[in-house]
């Protein structure tokens, strides 16, 4: 897994509650056996018209915005655990996903694979999508070690347990610590 | 004293990590086509074994098509998926119900009707609707391909515990009102994240009424108000659901077991970090009008208008939820025309349901410009239904029983609703695409699907009991 250092990009903004894992990769693109190459059908069908060309007012087509941060409405990533959400995330560039509220699943997933959530208060989320909206090149900066978020118009602490951001720090991944205890596992089944 | 969800939990934990997550010892680990295949290249590019294969079961349910299933799969990416599966299977020792096998299914079906699952085991797979085995009492939890890798490598995961949730439903359902509608009420009052960080505990006279078909029903969908799990206290229909089935404990392992089982129920005064409570009289048949699970009302309301709702952002939902759905705010949902019924999924395709179903359609028959698509959750589930015949009383009313897997609850067969199309469906989610591109759906039981299907529209089934 890729370490984590801090950010600083501009952000894509989705001003949408409850996106569902079905609307950040559809069912239909589950069928790969490699963790590759999801980023092409990441919001498959709000990105593309049924005949493949873009949907020019969807806002990953639109050129104004880019950058390495996802900044989300509510309850971002709730639905199916596939973790194919979080892989087209970040195959298709972004390090980050703020929003006001994360489901469970998708979080523990995101963390998984070196992605960044940064919770925030809805408070904070409508100022961030409001500076982007008259901005489009606003600069977040996404700082790990300090848990901090900032931009021009506000910052705020976020969250996250110490056990993972050290693995996002060092890139290590669950396994490699649980490979360690297999003796221990051994003995806790008798 | 401890509610089940602690004294299952703390059972399970081979380390605490300080500031961090439990090292999670997981009983049982369900394993299908779409969720695992990078979880064994992981092992393989490690050069690790699979810990305690015995653990671990297997079935192909997502990708199967449901007609034909002896044939060659004609997708090729589903083909692809499927042989991995049993090639994976096959190098890593572990035990496949693969397609052909008399035990292949659902695997949130497959793993209760074999006896699997038992109370007290934690349970997990790569799979959302893993809540479903809650229902006997197990903390059981959906999980991503990294995580199924993990516990394929050490039979642990890393999880922070969850906070505990206490939902009581007291009373008795009224005529027509079936689990589906009791679940699907609860989360139209918590919302869709109303439960996210919590493990929830069903409890009251309501829930204590439902047999375990129902009760699977609920705990499968704690996930569509963000709940971690589900569980219900294991009681007498619990012991004699389990009781005989394949894997269940025999003999005097049987009486130790069930011994063991009945220390699992939340102690008294046991507190929860949260509590709800409600009324099942209050609950009708009920039916989905938006996008996701919340936007649920009973069977006789009209859609609410963007002014009724608590907040501007459940507002924003409404109006993006129905542009898509082409729904009027404050319109009734009855009437409402259908072109498709989905009988099926993880959370209704257990032969309770069908036997429901084939109550309500005998001597009816399906309205002509209705698809219907009727799939069990498992070969038991068919071949049963077939013993008592039930298959042909749906046939004759136009309901052809198709064979076992996930199919149009997700549609990665070509089991799909087509772009536009309504369906009452009995599965999960309605989320924007969910059954094919541009699909409709509303969320129902296999009841008010079933009445929906001869009317030809949506109505209230209970008119028609």
């Amino acid at each position: 897994m890729k370490a984590f250092t801090t950010i600083h990009s501009s952000a894509i903004p989705l001003p949408i509650e409850n996106i569902d894992t079905d609307q950040i990769i559809p069912a239909r693109f589950l069928k790969a056996t490699t963790r590759e190459g999801f980023g092409e059908n990441l919001f498959c069908d709000w990105r593309y018209h049924k005949d493949g060309s873009e949907k020019a007012d969807f806002v990953l087509n639109d050129l104004t915005y880019s950058g390495e941060i996802l900044v989300a409405g509510a309850n971002f990533g709730c639905g199916s655990s596939r973790e194919h959400a979080a892989w087209a995330i970040g195959d298709y560039g972004f390090r980050v996903v703020v929003s006001s509220f994360f489901a469970d699943i998708f979080k523990n997933n995101a963390l998984n694979n070196g992605i960044l959530p940064v919770q925030v208060s809805e408070d904070f989320l409508q100022k961030l999508f409001a500076s982007i909206q008259q901005n489009p090149g606003t600069e977040i900066t996404v700082d790990l070690d300090n848990q901090k978020i900032s931009f021009e118009g506000g910052k705020a602490s976020f969250d996250i347990n110490s056990y993972k951001k050290m693995c996002l720090q060092k890139g290590y991944s669950d396994l490699d610590f649980l490979l360690s205890l297999r003796e221990k596992i051994g003995a806790f089944e008798m | 004293m401890k509610n089940i969800f602690d004294k299952i939990w703390d059972a399970h934990i081979v380390q605490s990590v300080q500031d961090g997550p439990d090292v999670f010892y997981i009983d049982r680990h369900f394993i299908h086509e779409v969720t695992s295949p990078q979880a064994f290249t992981g092992l393989r590019e490690r050069g690790l074994p699979v810990f305690r294969p015995k653990q671990t079961i297997a079935t192909a349910d997502h990708n199967v098509p449901t007609e034909d299933q002896d044939k060659l799969i004609k997708e090729a990416l589903s083909r692809l998926q499927v042989d991995t599966l049993v090639s994976n299977c096959k190098e890593f020792g572990l035990e496949l119900y693969g397609l052909g096998h008399p035990y292949q299914g659902i695997v949130h079906v497959i793993g209760p009707e074999l006896g699997i699952t038992q109370p007290g085991m934690t349970i997990v797979c790569g799979d959302s609707h893993t809540s479903t085995h809650g229902a006997f009492g197990c903390i059981a939890f959906g999980i991503g391909t990294s995580e199924v890798e993990q516990v394929l490598a050490t039979q642990c995961i890393l999880q922070q515990k969850a906070q505990s949730m206490r939902i009581t439903i007291d009373g008795e359902l009224g005529k027509g009102v079936t689990a589906k509608d009791l679940i699907l009420y609860v989360i139209s009052k918590l919302g869709t994240a109303g439960g996210t960080g919590h493990v929830v505990e069903y409890a009251g006279s309501a829930i204590r009424s439902l047999s375990m078909e129902g009760r699977m029903t609920v705990c499968n969908m704690s996930i569509e108000m963000g709940a971690r799990g589900g569980l219900i206290a294991p009681d007498q229909t619990t012991f004699d659901y389990i009781k005989g089935r394949e894997f269940a404990p025999q003999g005097v392992d049987w009486e130790t077991a069930v011994m063991k089982w009945k220390e699992l129920p939340s102690d008294p005064g046991a507190t929860f970090d949260k509590e709800y409570h409600f009324d099942a009289a209050d609950i009708e048949p009920m039916i989905t009008y938006g996008t996701n699970p919340g936007m649920g009302l009973g069977i006789s309301q009209r859609i609410p208008q963007k002014e009724d709702l608590a907040s501007e952002r459940d507002g924003r939902q409404l109006q993006k939820s129905l542009a898509y759905m082409n729904l009027q705010a404050g319109q009734p949902m009855l009437g409402q025309q259908i072109d498709y019924v989905f009988i099926g999924s993880c959370t209704n395709s257990r032969i309770e349901d069908l036997r429901e179903v084939a109550a309500f359609v005998k001597g009816k028959k399906k309205a002509d410009h209705v698809q219907v698509l009727i799939v069990p959750g498992s070969q038991q589930v068919r071949e049963q239904s077939q013993k008592e015949g039930l298959d042909k009383i749906l046939a004759e009313a136009g309901f052809f029983l198709r064979e076992p897997g996930c199919s149009a609850c997700l549609g990665m067969n070509e089991d799909k609703v087509p772009p536009g199309k309504y369906c009452v469906s009995t599965s999960n989610r309605n989320f924007e695409g969910r059954q094919g591109p541009g699909s409709r759906t509303f969320l129902a039981s296999p009841l008010t699907a079933a009445a929906a299907a001869v009317a030809g529209k949506i109505v209230d089934v209970r008119e028609y009991l």
